[in-house]
């Protein structure tokens, strides 16, 4: 076969890829990504499969937040709020409803969310630029205060500890209860991210960017820029809800100070780092997110700096890489790679060859 | 004003080239202006002579070419400071800063002069230049008519006691007695100070009645000049680029 | 009544710091239309030298001083180096440079003096109601508030920052040395955050320590309106007032809450704040 001929069969495989219905390729896509985890987690230890699954978590937050920020245009400092809610309403959800299961704390965890990104989205869809980011600022730092308002029903500022189902019994021998988990957890972030993925470059996907770029515009065409916006806000939520569920189906826990201002800055800069509206954009955040905090401590442990210095740097080392991404690089890692591949792909092709 | 003979023109433009991205609005235009004329800048919309004066003051890069005044390099010199050396600058509009009081507009044209005394004094001037600003000096500059503001906006720019002065339409939205009175005060104001006047115009015929010489753009090129009586007189240069 | 009064008392005084906050934002966003997010950032690491200064020589005024001074120079090196580069971008990229600053000087700060809260001293006697600390908060800020009033009023300097602020191409054409404006406005505003930071912080200090004092200055220049001096001071006290009473009848832990409900509430009636007079947008 000369290397035209397989280029060609490429192509047309590649062809019928593109045309097939978007649904259909990111469900495919999703399912591949799944196998991937099944086997990256059967052959990593306990430990690394529930790192794994945090990562996962941090990848639905974060694409929410993308989609919010990159597709949409708005900026919320607020969200982790919606992870405290989810995580909240997973806990409760767990402690007294115990028959409920796990898909359907999930469901719910993403519906209380969705309701409060209904209710946020909407008061806040006139708002621009800065007000928006003031006021979703303090939702972020007054959310989780309300956990110490009402002690007796969210246990104050120790949160709420529960103990969540491991691997159904009929697997508990062959799967241990971390690679369950992490199962668990990448399914709901896979299918979640294919809701995004098809919001993102369907339709109202087109839609929001019109909004983003041109608002009167976009009205004038018939679009209603308040509701598109609340519609993103609300998507951004229910995915900040899920990803606080699964936080707290792994952990077993929900306490208020882990969804504070640092958390919703921290995801805020993930989605910045990786670049902005784009889902691998999302994950290289949410690498960025779990491993600058692991490679910190034990950065500082080696240096044997002291336990404040670990504690800071991470928070630390995400401000400074905010401020030099925006300064020198202001696509992101992903709009990196995208240019150095372009780049690649023009060299091979020759330069007479179609730039994508 | 009687200038001694080798005294260098009191703005010089050589090759001037400036662009918005591939846009070359000003591409290339040389003129001299001599000391204590009134020099009109012609052309149909978008013939480059905002950008022209923008660029001249600073107010634009430019891409290439050089600007002088009095001799001294300008080229790169940012607005700030090319005021600092005699050239001010009356943008499209006006420019009048609304949300300031009259008063205020008008002391910031001078504010970058060391000498107080002669800022007091030189505001003084201006109100009895336009007495309409001095009745209004306490109001907001938003308050003002169209007109009082083109006034407003030459008043403060006179108040940097320019040597030459750079006009962007003026007469923009203007009633014609308006600006008739308005093109004679630039008339006076050279006559009595000996101040030198680009003045950039859509309104042709007016600008050569009261200017010495005339330069007429087109894309961003010089396509006529000379003086404004010849201008005024050439059939052709008149179809062509000044519709009248 | 008794309780009423106290509240409202304790709200002033606590309002005064909001005004202050609120103040330097208001500055900063009409210089440069950027709301200063690194503001608790740059106060934080004013009140920590403040925090060293203080323990080393014993001295608290000496300690306050340098606090204002260094905060100061922190707004003007971060306008130079970080806010101007990013000032002709989008109006999220200087959102997230501030942020990115904020993060960062947290950071920083509990580096260099840990998570752990230090106590830290009030300037003056600050027991009882309406202590000689709160008299001298409020009073600060009051003459903060009349200074700045004057400045931008009657000085020739005030005038340039004005009309740099409004109309910076104009202000350049008429010789106002824009740039230097820009960051003379942000060391301005600093030392106010700084001044605010240093009333804030008592009795300890930790990294986070301004993080809901920020939010509540937020709230006071955004129902203020960010554009408005008098906004500001009047949002500050309001909401200082406003939440007291909250904190009273409610619960301390809904205070937040209220405060964004407030936002939310004045921002969909009067988008431009509570204090400005409707006036058309700007395009
Ligand atoms: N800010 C800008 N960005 C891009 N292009 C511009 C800009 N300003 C002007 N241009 C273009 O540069 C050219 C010259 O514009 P300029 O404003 O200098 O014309 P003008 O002679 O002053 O026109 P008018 O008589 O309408 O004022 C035009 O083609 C215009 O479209
Ligand atoms: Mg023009």
């Amino acid at each position: 076969m000369t290397d035209d001929t397989a280029r060609t069969g490429r192509a047309a495989v590649l062809d019928r890829w593109r045309r097939s219905p978007m649904l259909l390729r990111h469900l495919a896509a999703a399912l591949a990504a799944f196998l991937g985890i099944v086997l990256l987690t059967s052959v990593t230890d306990p430990f690394t499969n529930l790192r794994i699954a945090t990562i996962g978590y941090h990848l639905v937050a974060v694409a929410g937040l993308a989609l919010l920020i990159g597709v949409s245009g708005q900026i919320s400092l607020g969200h982790g709020a919606f992870m405290f809610i989810g995580a909240y309403t997973m806990a409760l959800l767990v402690i007294h409803v115990p028959g409920s299961p796990l898909w359907a704390n999930l469901l719910l965890a993403i519906a209380a969310s969705c309701a409060a990104g209904v209710a946020v989205g909407a008061a806040t869809a006139r708002l621009h630029g800065p007000y928006l980011a003031g006021a979703t600022l303090i939702l972020a730092v007054g959310l989780p205060a309300v956990a110490l308002r009402y002690p007796e029903a969210l246990g104050g500022s120790n949160g709420l500890t529960f103990s969540v189902a491991g691997t159904p019994p009929a697997l508990s021998d062959t799967v241990p209860d971390p690679r369950w988990q992490s199962w668990v957890v990448w399914l709901a972030v896979l299918l979640a991210l294919v809701v995004v993925a098809n919001v993102s470059r369907g339709r109202l996907g087109r839609r929001l960017r019109a909004v983003r770029d041109d608002e009167a515009a976009a009205a004038l065409s018939g679009l209603r820029p308040g509701r598109l916006r609340t519609v993103a806000f609300v998507i951004s939520a229910g995915c900040g809800g899920l990803a606080g569920a699964l936080q707290a189906y792994l952990l077993g826990t929900a306490t208020p100070s882990s969804f504070g201002l640092a958390l919703s800055l921290s995801l805020l800069a993930a989605v910045v780092l990786g670049g902005l509206g784009s889902l691998w954009g999302a994950l290289w955040g949410a690498l960025a997110l779990v491993y600058v905090e692991v490679w910190g401590h034990d950065a500082a442990e080696a240096l044997g700096l002291s336990d404040h210095v670990a504690n800071n740097l991470p928070i630390a080392l995400f401000g400074a890489a905010l401020i030099a991404i925006v300064l020198l690089w202001p696509s992101g890692v992903q709009g990196g790679l995208a240019r150095l591949g372009a780049a690649v792909r023009t060299r091979r092709i020759g330069p007479g060859g179609r730039p994508d | 004003m009687s200038a001694p003979a080798p005294a260098p023109p009191a703005l010089e433009v050589h090759d001037l080239v400036s662009a918005y991205g591939a846009v070359r609005a000003v591409d290339g235009v040389s003129l001299t202006v001599p000391a204590g004329s009134i020099t009109a800048v012609l052309g149909a919309n978008g013939a480059g002579k905002t950008t022209l004066l923008r660029t001249v003051s600073g107010a634009k890069a430019a891409q290439s070419g050089r600007v002088l005044a009095d001799g001294v390099e300008l080229t790169r010199l940012p607005a700030d400071r090319v005021v600092r050396h005699g050239v001010a600058h009356v943008p499209e509009g006006g420019g009048v800063i609304t949300q300031l009081t009259v008063e205020e507009n008008l002391r910031l044209g001078g504010l970058w002069r060391a000498d107080r005394a002669d800022r007091v004094r030189a505001r003084e001037e201006m109100y009895q230049l336009f007495p309409v600003l001095a009745e209004r000096r306490r109001q907001p500059a938003g308050a003002l008519s169209g007109g009082e503001r083109q006034m407003l906006a030459i008043g403060r720019a006179l108040m940097a006691r320019p040597r030459v002065l750079l006009l962007d339409e003026p007469s923009l939205g203007l009633a014609p007695m308006v600006t008739r009175r308005l093109l004679r005060l630039l008339r006076e104001l050279r006559d009595g100070t000996g101040l030198t006047v680009v003045l950039v115009e859509q309104n042709a015929r007016g600008a050569l009645s009261v200017a010495d010489h005339g330069f007429v753009l087109s894309l961003g090129r010089v396509a006529a000049s000379g003086d404004a009586d010849r201008l005024l007189a050439d059939d052709r240069t008149r179809h062509a680029y000044l519709g009248f | 009544m008794e309780q009423l009064a106290e509240l409202v008392l304790n709200g002033v005084s606590s309002g005064a710091v909001y005004a202050a906050l609120a103040l330097s934002l208001m500055i900063i966003y009409q210089a440069t239309r950027v709301v200063n997010f690194a503001q608790p950032g740059l106060a934080l690491i004013a009140a920590y030298t403040a925090f060293s200064v203080t323990r080393a020589t014993g001295s608290y005024w000496l300690g306050f001083v340098l606090a204002l001074v260094v905060g100061g120079a922190l707004g003007v090196l971060a306008e130079r180096l970080l806010i101007r580069p990013v000032q002709r971008r989008s109006e999220l990229s200087a959102i997230i440079v501030t942020l990115g600053l904020l993060m960062l000087l947290q950071g920083v700060a509990g580096m260099v003096w840990s998570n752990e809260p230090h106590s830290f001293p009030y300037p003056l006697d600050f027991r009882g109601r309406f202590s000689a600390t709160d008299a001298f908060a409020v009073a600060a800020v009051g003459v903060t508030a009349l200074g700045l009033l004057l400045l931008f009023r009657y000085t020739p300097l005030g005038l340039r920052m004005r009309a740099a602020a409004f109309r910076p191409e104009v202000a350049r054409m008429v010789g106002v040395r824009v740039g230097l404006m820009l960051t003379v406005g942000w060391g301005i505003a600093s030392v106010i955050g700084a001044l605010a930071g240093m009333l804030a912080v008592p009795p300890f200090i930790f990294p986070n320590v301004l993080d809901g004092v920020f939010v509540y200055g937020i709230t006071a220049a955004v129902i203020g309106g960010l554009d408005n001096p008098f906004g500001a001071v009047l949002g500050g006290f309001t909401l200082g007032i406003g939440l007291s009473l909250v904190s009273g009848y409610l619960g301390p832990e809904l205070v937040t809450l209220a405060a964004l409900v407030i936002v939310v509430v004045v921002l969909s009636l009067r988008p431009d704040g509570l204090f400005t007079r409707p006036r058309a947008r700007q395009v």
